[in-house]
């Protein structure tokens, strides 16, 4: 019941005492499963613990075009900028060029998030579920082993609001996993720990994301800069794991900035923690689902994460309309979100995993090696799979341990596949 | 309180809480708080990415 009845419906806010479905984060994961299952006339209420939707962005903003235009009418007022390819840079300079296909889940559009992610929960508005903002979740509430509810806290008073399904879409730092019983927590080596400027007045080639590699500028990660137009980009950093103490990843981004960019000024300072630890244990339990960075969806090699939220947002959407029909919201009934998302998303992310711990374990040497031997190979057609198959023929001694992902491949589109046997 | 944050570094990125062991981090609108479960393990303060968080030992 209502803890705090004053002000109840003051301000417009007309909170209900119940909802079929409560979504916890308003960002891409959430706003889609709000739209999703509002779409299907059900009762849903979407809540966002910041003022703004969308802000602060925590975000390299990158995104593959293909793919997202599998879910959503690509809109010029989210997209910053339209990118060709990626260049990625070794260690000793040696630049290896790929084109939007083979750069996989983070090249296509560099997004403005602000935008985006408010056109996402307009969506959910528009299709019905009711939106609110300064809303946090405090807790559950759990009965009988079965999460009933969620409680929440706006404008320093709190309500108790049941419902059917609580989703998770709290991102990083989600506590409704944690709340239910579901071990979420991050090991260190397993969140890449991030910072980006937004540079302007810089000499950027528009058409192109760069990633630089070296353990001296990023150890055990990489630099980015993403085109947000002409002369303007996202410079960040993702590190994984700790740093020698006292050296912090923004101490070696200035480093980088100073030398690449002296002359640019500096618009916009972001921090954050992406999960990049691979799938975790579980994703749902009685009248729960976690999705989206809460659920440690994000690409451990890339960082992206955009994607895989609206995909998994898609699926789990769908399967809580289902839960809701049949009255059944079991974690044995919400397996079904569980294995659909691990079958394709859970797949890449574990391929991504196993190239991620490799990666970090070469020094830059190895990496100057690597991108020697794509010297005279086309990559502007290949798949990301073919781009690691092309490097693993020439050098197999160094990413032996790639092997496993090759396995039951039968072909890769653009690649001399022919001698997988080798391997098998 | 073992673990001491500074306010004016932080930028609520929400990083330290997700690899809390214990929990004790949480990440409320734009500041951070601990609770009396932190352990003092350090990983907190280690994976910050501007040193927003210090532990005392």
């Amino acid at each position: 019941m209502f803890q705090d009845m004053s002000g109840w419906s003051a301000g417009g806010l007309n909170l209900k005492e119940r909802y079929d479905v409560v979504v916890v984060g308003a960002g891409p994961a959430g706003s889609t499963i709000a739209k999703t299952i509002a779409s299907k006339g059900l009762d849903v209420l979407l809540i966002e613990k910041r003022q703004q939707i969308g802000d602060p962005v925590r975000c390299a903003e990158g995104v593959n075009k293909e793919y997202i235009s599998n879910f959503l009418q690509p809109d010029p007022a989210w997209i910053s900028a339209e990118v060709k390819g990626s260049r990625i840079y070794a260690p000793n300079g040696k630049m290896v060029e790929m084109g939007e296909e083979l750069s996989g889940v983070e090249v296509g559009y560099v997004l403005e998030r602000k935008i985006f992610d408010r056109a996402l929960a307009m969506e959910a508005a528009r299709a019905g579920a009711q939106v609110m903002v300064k809303t946090r979740a405090t807790g559950l509430l759990i009965n009988n082993s079965y999460v009933t509810g969620v409680k929440v806290q706006y404008m320093g008073k709190n309500y108790d609001i049941q419902c059917d399904i609580v989703i998770g879409a709290d991102g990083v730092e989600s506590k409704i996993g944690r709340w239910a019983g579901i071990d979420t927590t991050i090991k260190p080596g397993g969140l890449c720990s991030c910072m980006q400027y937004l540079i302007t007045d810089i000499d950027v080639d528009p058409d192109f994301c760069e990633f630089y590699l070296g353990t001296r500028i990023a150890p055990s990660g990489y630099i980015w800069v993403f085109p947000k137009g002409k002369n303007k980009a996202n410079v960040g950093i993702g590190i994984s794991g700790f740093l020698p103490k006292n050296k912090r990843v923004v101490d070696l981004l200035d480093d980088f900035v100073k030398k690449k960019y002296p002359n640019g000024k500096i618009i916009e300072l972001i921090y954050g923690g992406v999960p990049a630890c691979g799938t975790i244990e579980r994703t749902v339990s009685n009248g729960l689902i976690l999705v989206g960075d809460a659920a440690r969806q994000s690409d451990p090699l890339t960082g992206g994460g955009i994607f895989n939220s609206i995909w998994a947002g898609d699926i789990a959407g769908k399967v809580a309309v289902k839960a809701i029909k049949r009255a059944d919201v079991s974690a044995k009934f919400l397996q079904e979100y569980e294995r659909k998302w691990r079958a394709e998303i859970g797949k890449n992310i574990d391929t991504s995993l196993i190239v991620k711990n490799r990666f970090l374990s070469l020094n830059d040497n190895d990496m100057n090696t690597l991108a020697d031997s794509l010297e005279n190979i086309d990559l502007r057609t290949a798949s990301l799979l073919g781009l690691l198959w092309s490097l693993f023929k020439t050098n197999k001694k160094l990413l032996w341990d790639l092997r496993s992902i090759f396995k039951d491949i039968k072909e890769i589109k653009g690649v001399d596949f022919d001698d997988i046997e080798s391997i098998n | 309180m073992v673990v001491k944050v500074n306010r004016y570094k932080c930028g609520y990125c929400g990083a330290c809480v997700s690899v809390c062991p214990t929990g004790a981090i949480e990440l409320i609108e734009t500041w951070i708080v601990v609770d009396d479960t932190c352990n003092n393990c350090g990983i907190c303060s280690r994976i910050c990415p501007v040193g927003a968080l210090e532990v005392s030992t």
